[in-house]
């Protein structure tokens, strides 16, 4: 595990490479130019020493001397800060530009997956990839590695500037610096305990949380108020005492390095007013060595917090790019077909699928269907009726056999070509933001305003459209749309009414929704089914009646296949699910 | 977040004394230019080395003292925080479980939990912060300007010249920047609202071939993102170089004021050290500052959130009197009942009257959002009814103790959920103190046991949070278990065999119906295969009753009750 983590932070180093690689020019401008403010910046503190110098007592001041100093001085600090800004801007830019390269990767990505990977892993989870994740490798690897440079040019700019002035006081800077840090580590290190301590117990209790407040109306019906407070201040007191302990702790931190470096400080200010007394340096070099003792330290500091946030930044970055480099679905043949207007001739050819090797599912399953044929399927929720959806549309490619449309493959015809020849209702609607206009013409984008409106009075869609609040330029979105579940299936069955292609695929969607607008969706799917094969996952009992074939499934397999009459026969699965609608 | 003041009681010694004891330290900080300058005046001037090491173990003195102070401070606002947010979390869950359902509906769960979760950490930590820097910080920025005055006025006015400029452009920027912060917040939004609409809609994206158009959309929501983050990133980058620029000048000048000064023989070259490191410590804080603010703002804003879900008062006032029950035929007596819900126009349930004897078996049958589950709220008192009365063993349902009131039902809710913790542990909600036979009996009558049956360790077996490791037809058939296991007078199953097949539906409605002591049960379903058994049909539409008889009555009067009769059997549509 932790060799694996490295190749995979040795990877994203690289792809991160390859990525600023773009911005070249820029990135080494940047570097430039840190260098330079830096050196700037250091520069600065020794004119306003010698500035210091020559103000020596009364009437004892080099106002001329001064002046071209601080000058000086002044060019400096307006160049320093020129350069800085620029600096800043470059960076910024390298920063938001890479992250909007690798989201749009991403989301490229994202089309092409194939749909086992998407379905295989949550939507959460891979929506923080590309969005906070990438955010968090921006911040923490580019502005990480700017940080890094200029806390490094820092420290030896500093450290060169006091060797320039007194090479006994600087060693004693350096040799006492690594104190601080060693304390800063120290502390965090016996902290890191306490915080997992503290980390583990908000874990139980966000847990806790989850669960009574995320049930409350359960809690409530069951009086289990009580019990769950009791609960709750169990776990309270324990995260009380833990954080109180870490935060304490940890705390001690900035004060702790403060007193440290406040010695160094000190001895800085011995040892320098003994070589001003000495005569082996001046005022104004004192001046500026206190001013250098006090940022010597910081970088130091600051190192070591940009060492993690950069480990933590490419942690980031592997993941977003994990995601970027899955292997995307086998692309269309180079002499794909384009099928146009097909009869309806679905033959699947012995199939043989499933989602993992382990659990077989569909094996060696014949079906041919004529041209205008209606396929129902039937079983149990969750018995895999949407398998078969998954394989007919090519969302998932068959292990073994073959689906062929009019004698072709569907692997030698063109995705798009073989998925406009269907048309696909879903029993979990997905309406697109945007207008309801913009909803239904997903598939026939360039559809007459007549059109729209004739396929939503097809579907009756077209009355409760009127009634909105912008009739079709109202704005709907997939979660908070203000329109009921049929509401939205409605519009879903426009939007397969407007382009009504050769084939259809519906899944009668009937759990959440009234009986009155059932009716209605019943009527126009009876509408767009008139001479065209389809396939249906059936619920109701008149559609499954009327169908051609009856595909019965269980547990992700096809157990029975043949018309009602011939199933009931059968007396087998099917039969018996009949039969129970009907028992006490 | 004023009122959540009152959590700091009993801490009020903490909170004096962290900042006081910060403050002490900031003073000890400001004394050591002082001390420097007098090294410099004093010990080089005369060349006195014991005076030199003598203010050296000064300066490490108050270091020492400074570290002494900070330490406890840091203990006294960490104490004080700590325990001030777990007495909110207290009082904020407590109260949470005191709203009903009303109010829950209105905030909605997730928001709750964020209330007690991460705004409830912001919260902690704001004031830990407080504490700790608030007065710090500006102490240290008046404070040096205040030590300049000490040693010099006119060199004092730049500081203050200073200050004032070095305010600005620190706040100026950071409160400049805060609004575009929130506008490119919301077009990182528009990319994730994008992201997950496609990943939830992929089988419709690609069965309508709209992958490349996506990619363009998603393209340009992106670009106008990373513009906007550039255009606030080109301002906030003015921010170093211009404090940068601000303080040096402030320096030169000071240097050359000084030195007009040391050549009048006003002040001393030490004196004029003193003033350049009072000038560096003033940007170091104000920068601080500027950023304790923003956190601040965070921490007050997670505050008010807070805030108003403890001022959220609950709708369903509790009764304080013990009225004994009358004696009443019906053990369920409904009349002329109107419900509405906050916020919604229209009624939910309207002129409800029902009348149920002990024993009986109801059926509620409707569409979605017809009121089948707004009927079975009113009895459990989860809703109050706007006007009409509910009557339960012919007492009023507002008159029970809430407690006394639900412990006559049991509920199987539309949605089965079960909480982490073994098969018993669930069970036992319906009966703090039942014993494993009365929960396998339970078990039995709800068609579960086969699911113990199958696992090792039985009524032990673990079930996780969420009842993630069970299917939905095993989850719902324990859920009913937990609800009749405490023999309730009343059985409420509310859509609660959805995900049984109908054969295990079959097998459970017979059992209920062998129950010993036989409960009055309501079965709330949109099959009539479900209720067409039931003693009394109820058929709601639009949250009026449009029919109430059996089975047979209603095909024959009820239209709409034929209506989904014949969906379900086929006989139209």
């Amino acid at each position: 595990m932790a060799s694996n983590n490295k190749v995979n932070r040795k990877f994203a180093l690289k792809k991160v490479f390859s990525y600023i690689s773009k911005y070249k020019v820029q990135v080494f401008l940047s570097i430039f130019f840190a260098a330079v403010t830096v050196a700037l910046s250091l520069y600065i503190p020794i004119l306003i020493g010698n500035a210091i110098d020559l103000i020596v007592g009364k009437d004892n001041v080099d106002f001329d001397e001064i002046l071209k100093v601080l000058l000086k001085a002044g060019v400096m600090v307006g160049a320093a800060a020129v350069l800085q800004w620029v600096m800043n801007t470059i960076n910024n830019k390298v920063t938001f530009q890479v992250v909007r390269d690798v989201r749009n990767e991403a989301f490229n990505k994202i089309q092409k997956l194939p749909l086992s990977y998407i379905d295989s892993h949550s939507h959460g989870e891979i929506v923080s990839k590309v969005i906070a994740d990438v955010d968090q490798f921006a911040d923490g690897l580019l502005m990480g590695f700017t940080q890094l440079f200029t806390g490094v040019v820092t420290i030896f700019g500093t450290l060169s500037f006091m060797l320039s002035i007194n090479i006994k006081i600087t060693l004693l800077v350096v040799v006492l610096t690594p104190l601080s840090l060693f304390v800063a580590k120290f502390i965090a290190k016996s902290t890191y305990n306490y915080f997992k301590t503290q980390s583990e117990i908000r874990g139980e209790q966000t847990a806790l949380i989850d669960e009574m407040i995320g049930n409350q109306k359960i809690v409530q019906a069951f009086s289990y108020e009580d019990e769950s407070l009791e609960r709750f201040d169990e776990i309270n007191d324990r995260l009380t005492k833990a954080s109180v302990k870490a935060v304490f702790f940890s705390s001690l931190t900035n004060p702790v390095t403060r007193f440290i470096n406040s010695i160094i400080y000190a001895a800085v200010c011995l040892t320098g007013a003994l070589a001003v007394i000495n005569g082996m340096m001046t005022v104004g070099g004192l001046s500026c060595f206190l001013s250098y003792a006090n940022q010597y330290t910081k970088p130091f500091n600051e190192i070591s917090g940009v060492i993690t946030e950069l480990q933590n930044a490419l942690a980031c970055a592997a993941r977003v790019f994990e995601l970027i480099e899955q292997p995307a679905q086998i692309p269309d043949s180079e002499n794909a077909v384009v099928i146009d207007n097909v009869d309806g001739t679905v033959k699947l050819d012995s199939v043989s699928f499933s989602y993992s090797p382990q659990t077989k599912l569909i094996e060696n399953f014949n079906l041919t269907v004529k041209p205008g044929q209606r396929i129902a399927i039937v079983g149990p929720t969750g018995c895999g009726k949407t398998t078969l959806i998954n394989l007919l549309m090519r969302f998932y490619d068959v292990d073994s056999g073959k689906i062929l449309i009019e004698n072709n493959d569907i692997r030698d015809i063109t995705r798009t070509s073989l998925r406009s020849s269907y048309g696909m209702v879903l029993q979990e609607t997905w309406l697109k933001n945007g207008t309801v206009r913009e909803n239904i013409i997903m598939g026939k984008p360039h559809a007459t305003d007549e059109e729209v409106i004739a396929a939503a009075k097809a579907t009756h869609a077209h009355s409760f459209i009127k009634r909105l609040p912008n009739g079709y330029d109202t704005v709907v979105s997939d979660g908070n749309s203000g329109l009921s579940q049929g509401q939205k299936q409605l519009l879903c069955i426009t939007r397969v009414m407007l382009s009504i292609p050769p084939m259809l695929i519906l899944d009668e969607a009937t759990s959440s929704i009234d009986t009155r607008t059932e009716t209605r969706i019943q009527r126009s799917f009876a509408k767009m089914m008139k001479g065209r094969t389809s396939f249906i996952v059936a619920h109701r009992l008149s559609t499954i009646r009327e169908a051609d074939v009856i595909l019965v499934m269980k547990d992700g397999d096809i157990i029975e296949q043949g018309s009602h009459e011939e199933l009931l026969k059968l007396s087998g699965f099917y039969s018996r699910l009949y039969n129970s609608q009907f028992a006490v | 977040m004023k009122k959540l003041f009152v959590y700091l009681k009993g801490y009020r010694k903490e909170c004096v004394l962290a900042p006081l004891f910060k403050m002490t330290e900031a003073l000890l900080e400001l004394f050591i230019p002082l001390v420097v300058a007098a090294i410099i005046d004093t010990g080089i001037g005369n060349s006195d080395t014991q005076y030199v090491i003598k203010m050296c173990l000064v300066m490490i003195g108050l270091g020492l003292l400074g570290l002494l102070c900070s330490v406890t401070a840091q203990y006294f606002s960490a104490k004080a925080a700590i325990n001030f947010a777990a007495k909110v979390r207290h009082a904020l869950f407590d109260h949470i479980q005191k709203l009903s359902y009303s109010e829950i509906d209105e905030t909605g769960t997730a928001t709750l939990i964020t209330r007690l979760t991460s705004d409830m950490n912001q919260v902690q930590s704001g004031v830990n912060l407080t504490l700790r820097l608030f007065l710090r910080s500006p102490f240290i920025v008046f404070g040096a300007s205040i030590m300049a005055f000490t040693i010099d006025v006119r060199a004092a006015l730049i500081f203050v010249g200073a200050v004032v400029l070095l305010s600005i452009v620190v706040f100026g920027i950071m409160l400049g920047c805060i609004p575009l912060y929130k506008k490119i917040q919301q077009r990182l939004d528009n990319v994730l609202g994008i992201t997950q609409e496609n990943l939830s809609g992929v089988r419709v994206i690609r069965a309508f071939c709209k992958e490349e158009e996506e990619i363009k959309e998603f393209e340009s929501t992106n670009d106008s993102l990373t513009y906007l983050q550039k255009f606030t990133g080109k301002i906030s980058a003015l921010m170093n170089p211009l404090t940068f620029i601000i303080i040096n000048l402030a320096v030169i000048i000071l240097i050359y004021t000084g030195a007009i000064e040391v050549y009048k023989g006003i002040l001393t070259q030490g004196a004029v050290v003193a003033l350049y490191n009072y000038m560096s410590q003033i940007l170091v804080e104000l920068i601080k500052l500027a950023n304790l603010i923003i956190s601040i703002t965070k921490a007050v804003a997670c505050g008010n959130r807070v805030e108003a879900v403890l001022e959220l008062e609950p709708s369903v006032v509790l009764s304080e009197n013990n009225i004994k029950p009358k004696q009443s035929d019906y053990i369920v007596e409904i009349k002329n009942a109107n419900l509405k819900y906050k916020n919604v126009s229209d009624y939910s349930l309207s002129d409800i009257n029902l009348k149920v004897k002990p024993g009986e078996t109801v059926g509620i049958i409707g569409g979605t959002g017809s009121g089948k589950t707004s009927l079975v709220n009113i009895m459990t008192r989860f809703y109050d009814i706007e006007s009409g009365e509910v009557l339960v063993q012919g007492k009023n349902v507002r008159d029970y103790k809430i407690q006394e009131l639900r412990d006559l039902f049991g509920i199987v809710p539309q949605k089965a959920v079960l909480f982490k913790g073994t098969v018993r542990d669930n069970i036992k909600w319906g009966k703090k103190d039942a014993g494993d036979d009365e929960i396998i009996n339970a078990l039995e009558i709800a068609q579960a046991k086969e699911i113990i049956d199958k696992k090792d360790n039985g009524l032990d077996f673990e079930i996780e949070q969420g009842g993630k490791n069970l299917s939905g037809g095993q989850q719902q058939r324990l859920t009913i278990a937990r609800a009749i296991v405490g023999k309730p007078k009343i059985l409420i199953l509310d859509d609660s065999s959805s995900a049984l097949d109908f054969e295990t539906d079959a097998k459970l409605r017979k059992a209920l119906r062998e129950i010993d002591g036989s409960p009055t049960v309501f079965i709330v379903s949109q099959r009539t295969s479900s209720i067409q058994y039931a003693d009394k049909i109820i058929v709601l539409d639009d949250g009026k009753a449009v029919g109430l008889g059996t089975h047979k009555k209603l095909l024959e009067s009820c239209e709409i009750y034929k209506e989904i009769y014949d969906s379900q059997y086929g006989n139209g549509g």
